[in-house]
């Protein structure tokens, strides 16, 4: 399982609490997570990337194995680590605003 | 017992005020949706335990919150808004063509007879509906691809289709207005549009009277006057009897007719109110007194309103879709400010009492009589 870590607001959205866990059927890229944790929590569509254009939202990154993949093109594999499940995929808010 | 139901919506969350009939005592429920804008929340008129609620930030985007018992539960329903079809572009600030972007929902209008159907107004301006009670989101594109639409230009506050008024003489009728494009009207259920700003008139555009470019910051109609709006413009208070086919300025005696907001007594149609702000570069009341102004004679002729309300050192603004009035048989007036107080009159405006003095910056307020 894909362990994920979203931020407050998109907890209390998707009515979680703590990390979410994923069945990632394909290869876990970026791409193939945000699938997983939309079809997962409908609720998501929309608020990590834009509905149509997949891209991620401005003021959203990703972290992973302290590395920031935000920038990364988002069908490239994800850290072993990630994949194994031993770390999580972080999708935080930038601190930004008031 | 009859009753009122007041709609907050702030920078930091949703609010609910009920009180009965007497509107002395009020219950506040809240935050709704904590840390996040809520632009907007109304209820519908075929049933008003159906509530829809615009909420967003910047991070995450726009959701759109639906409740079917008065705002008690809510559940997140469809937040996708896609332009129907090739976008194009409008102007942006430095006059450059931008291409559409949905940002937000600043408004959502309920169909006046069926629950399920609501219209909401999104920035970069355009006009969507849900037929499904907001699961599913359709662009009635006739209002962007209006000709005029690549010219129009963002005013401060964004490209925003702020403002949306249904006529309850003739369903096809609808009023919107955009900052800053100005007001329009359909007479075919939202097919096409017209611009309607003829005797408008703004110095802040190189042709002072032109079809569209005007920063209408609000509008308001009495339900039984169909053809008679009220606006306050970015500057100046106006009034139009042919359904905005050309309009009068009607500032009269106002201190100052720049301002945001604008409503109509539920029983008095041409008793109207507004909140003289004192500059488009100074967001605030003159010499920091807070007044309502009330006019009996649909303009022209106005009397401030104080009682109650502060006459020292208050700085706040009121903004555009944060005053409602209630149809008690003595009408209520409300209004949010962005220091967080929600005031009330239940005489129409003689006096005024808070409701609440410290919520996050308000940015809408709507009224629920309940029978």
């Amino acid at each position: 399982m894909i362990r994920v870590v979203l931020p407050a607001h998109l907890r209390t959205l998707a009515r979680v609490q703590g990390e979410v866990q994923l069945a990632v059927p394909a290869e876990v890229t970026i791409d193939s997570v945000l699938d997983a944790l939309e079809a997962q929590y409908p609720v998501l569509s929309g608020a990590v990337r834009d509905h149509i254009t997949k891209k991620r939202r401005p003021f959203v990154r990703f972290f992973a194995c302290e590395q920031d993949l935000s920038l990364d093109p988002t069908n490239l594999p994800l850290p072993e680590p990630v994949v194994k499940g031993s770390e999580p995929l972080l999708i935080v808010g930038a601190i930004a605003g008031g | 017992m009859s009753g009122v139901r007041v709609l907050v919506g702030t920078h930091k969350g949703a609010f609910i005020l009920n009180s009965d009939g007497k509107r002395e005592k009020w219950d506040v429920s809240g935050p709704f949706f904590g840390g996040w804008d809520i632009y907007h929340m109304k209820g519908s008129p075929a049933d008003p335990n159906r509530l829809y609620a615009s909420q967003s930030t910047g991070w995450f985007g726009q959701m759109v919150q639906r409740s079917n018992d008065g705002g008690k539960t809510w559940e997140t329903v469809g937040n996708k808004f896609a332009y129907d079809s090739e976008t194009g572009t409008h102007k942006w600030y430095d006059g450059t063509p931008h291409p559409w972007e949905f940002k937000r929902v600043w408004h959502f209008e309920p169909s006046l007879d069926d629950p399920d159907t609501v219209y909401a107004g999104v920035e970069d301006a355009a006009f969507f509906r849900s037929a499904d009670g907001g699961q599913n989101w359709q662009e009635m594109p006739g209002l962007r691809r209006h000709g005029t639409g690549s010219s129009w230009q963002p005013g401060a506050g964004g490209l925003c289709l702020h403002t949306i008024i249904l006529d309850p003489s003739d369903k096809n009728r609808m009023f919107i207005a955009i900052s800053a494009a100005g007001a329009f009207r359909t007479d075919d259920g939202a097919k096409t549009w017209k611009p309607i700003n003829r005797g408008l008139r703004s110095n802040y555009i190189p042709e002072q009277t032109a079809e569209v470019g005007h920063c209408v910051h609000h509008i308001a109609k009495h339900r039984s006057r169909p053809n008679t709006l009220f606006m306050q413009k970015h500057w100046d208070v106006m009034r139009t009897d042919n359904a905005g086919d050309s309009w009068e300025e009607v500032s009269g005696n106002l201190p100052t007719d720049f301002g945001f907001v604008i409503d109509v007594h539920a029983h008095e149609p041409e008793t109207i109110y507004v909140v003289p702000i004192k500059s488009d570069s100074e967001h605030y009341p003159i010499d920091g007194k807070l007044q309502v102004f009330r006019s009996r004679t649909g303009g022209n002729e106005w009397e401030p309103l104080t009682k109650g309300l502060p006459q020292k050192d208050c700085y706040v603004n009121v903004l555009r879709d944060a005053m409602a009035v209630d149809s008690l048989d003595s009408c209520g007036i409300y209004f949010g400010t962005t220091g967080g107080q929600v005031f009330a009159s239940a005489d129409a405006g003689d006096s005024w009492t808070p409701i609440v003095n410290n919520l996050p910056a308000v940015l809408s307020v709507e009224v629920q009589t309940m029978a």
